[in-house]
């Protein structure tokens, strides 16, 4: 049992309440319900663009869509599966390429670049590429691949679609093996292990999660890329040839043809294509986002 | 966390023979066994001059380790006694701005000579860090990580080393049945007998220790020094510490280093019943520091 100590006088505050000015406590709200007002109009914009999405793209998505190839302009039926087939290759093909690339460049930038002058030329221009326009990217590769070669092609497609890919996959994986503690790196070369395979053995192996994750969203941005496969895979209204020469279909300039036509099973289409685009880039995300968590808390 | 064993208990998992089993008092000034003044020198330091740019952190070090005694590194933070032990395996080369000037033998080899492979050099010298550094892979490949860089070893022998470390570390009881488990799930204390077990598999000449305990609690720190005590029958071992009575405890030889100098070095009883020097004395009593 305790016992209730006799009562005391209390103190009273030397600076008395209530001092907090009204204009100061309207700015307040008000700086409240402008903040709250500006994130309602973003997320009922992007919320109306994804049920507009979902409400159009599920009544126009059947079956067929993913069995049936293209129809011809004004005739019925058809699907989209040379579409989904052709974005499949073209982005794994970018990723093909732009993983090995990216990884080793941002390993050089975080493990042995770090502050020397080239690592800061290298990370300067990886900036200005991450945000170069993709037409550009588009219209370097025609020059480079599809003018020479003599055509478009899939390949050209797929090194466009890399060197936007790139870019991303450098940055994460520098900012990933950053976040790897030097103590790591210490404790491996303190057992004698060369800079490489400290790098290979641990630097990566602690940064995987992460380095996953950068390549996911490299190939979520990719994934919806239109215009560097304007000039370079173009696309293809029946199946595209095995060697991935010529027109190679796919799904954004497929939507970006048959949404400007004036076709309505086109346009149905179009619909459908936007809808499966969105979904997969959606996932990819999804997937990344649960890396990262995973990464952060162990 | 492990569950804590009472502190009376002993903590190692291998059968000792009852004569290695001897009552340790925890705060008697040095409870640890007797300086060897016979012991031959193992690693020498002659006229060590250390730079990290142009800052200048240890100024003519001179002084001996012997074999399979403990010498604990006592100072103030920044009198260089972590710079010291960091020359010893040359990891301080990972960073270009820091040089070291001067001779250190190990065995009578010369290890600051060019002609020498860090990589190992750092095979014959192990470290064990302030904070527990496991890798990101399983208890089983970290003990395993750093023999396998340097020797052509079976399955069967792996295991049989990755056993006995972890034996050794006192961490073998804890972890046999979760070997294919991250090391980074196991507590603080635990990953840093893991770390020292990952340095003791590769049978070093020489084990550096750099404040091994100051990030643990009372218990796993008891721990890992009940452990040092043990593998100085096969170690030679110095150890950075911050902890004066950690130094009284476990070693035999004690240096007190202070801005960069090597101010007194001797047997840790002499060192803290009757040091020579009024700086050591006045560090020791708590004076300053």
């Amino acid at each position: 049992m305790t016992t209730v100590p006799a009562a005391r006088p209390t103190t009273e505050a030397e600076i008395p309440w209530g001092r907090v000015r009204p204009q100061r406590q309207l700015a307040d709200k008000t700086m409240k319900v402008v903040c709250i007002v500006s994130t309602a109009i973003g997320v009922f914009v992007l919320g109306w663009i994804l049920g507009m999405l979902a409400w159009q793209g599920l009544t126009s998505l059947s079956p067929r869509v993913f069995t049936q190839v293209m129809p011809g302009p004004g005739s019925e039926g058809g699907g989209l599966a040379n579409a989904i087939v052709g974005s499949l290759i073209l982005t794994f093909l970018g990723i093909a390429v732009a993983t090995p690339v990216g990884v080793l460049a941002g390993t050089y930038l975080a493990e042995y670049g770090k502050t020397s002058k080239l690592a800061e030329v290298v990370r300067f221009i990886n900036d200005i590429l991450l945000s170069a326009p993709s037409i550009l990217i588009g219209l370097f590769v025609y020059t480079l691949m599809v003018q020479p070669m003599g055509g478009y092609s899939g390949w050209a497609g797929g090194v466009a679609l890399a060197i936007i890919a790139t870019p991303v996959i450098v940055r994460t994986t520098e900012d990933m093996l950053r976040l790897v503690p030097n103590t790591l790196r210490e404790a491996g070369a303190a057992l004698g292990a060369p800079p490489a395979h400290v790098i290979i053995n641990i630097s990566w192996r602690a940064a995987r999660a992460g380095i996953v994750t950068g390549i996911l969203l490299a190939m979520a941005r990719i994934a919806g890329e239109t215009a560097p496969l304007l000039f370079t895979a173009l696309n293809n209204t029946f199946w595209f040839r095995p060697d991935l020469f010529g027109g190679v279909s796919n799904l954004p300039v497929t939507i970006y043809q048959f949404a400007l036509s004036p076709y309505p099973n086109w346009q149905e289409l179009a619909w459908a294509g936007a809808l499966l685009i969105t979904v997969t880039i959606l996932g990819l995300s999804v997937v990344a986002r649960f890396l990262i968590k995973k990464e952060v808390s162990r | 966390m492990t569950t804590a064993p009472a502190l009376s208990q002993p903590v190692t998992g291998a059968p000792q023979p009852p004569e290695a089993r001897r009552a340790q008092p925890l705060f008697a000034s040095t409870s640890a066994g007797v300086a060897d003044a016979g012991a031959p020198v193992r690693l020498a330091v002659m006229k060590l001059d250390f730079f990290y740019g142009l800052f200048h952190a240890l100024k003519n070090i001179t002084m001996d380790f012997y074999d399979r005694q403990v010498t604990a590194l006592i100072g103030p933070s920044g009198c260089g006694k972590s710079t010291l032990l960091r020359v010893f395996n040359r990891i301080y080369s990972l960073y270009p701005d820091q040089r070291a000037t001067g001779r250190i033998t190990l065995d009578g080899r010369d290890i600051l000579s060019a002609a020498i492979d860090v990589n190992e050099l750092r095979s014959r010298v192990g470290m064990v860090f302030q904070k527990p550094t496991p890798f990101p892979m399983s208890i089983y490949d970290n003990v395993a990580f750093g023999m396998r860089l340097y020797e052509k070893l079976s399955k069967a022998e792996v295991d049989e080393r990755v056993e006995g470390a972890l034996r050794k570390a006192a961490l073998w009881d804890e972890v046999k049945d979760k070997l294919k488990q991250s090391g980074m799930g196991l507590s603080g204390g635990q990953q840093q007998r893991l770390c020292i077990a990952r340095t003791v598999a590769q049978k070093p000449e020489l084990i550096l220790f750099d404040e091994p305990t100051s990030a643990l609690d009372p218990i796993s720190t008891g721990k890992i020094e009940e452990l040092i005590e043990q593998l100085r029958t096969e170690f030679t071992i110095v150890i950075v510490t911050h902890n004066m009575q950690q130094a009284a405890r476990i070693s035999q030889f004690t240096a007190f280093m202070y801005l960069g100098e090597l101010i007194e070095f001797g047997p840790t009883s002499t060192m803290f019943m009757n040091p020579m020097k009024k700086q050591t004395q006045d560090y020791i009593t708590g004076r300053f520091g």
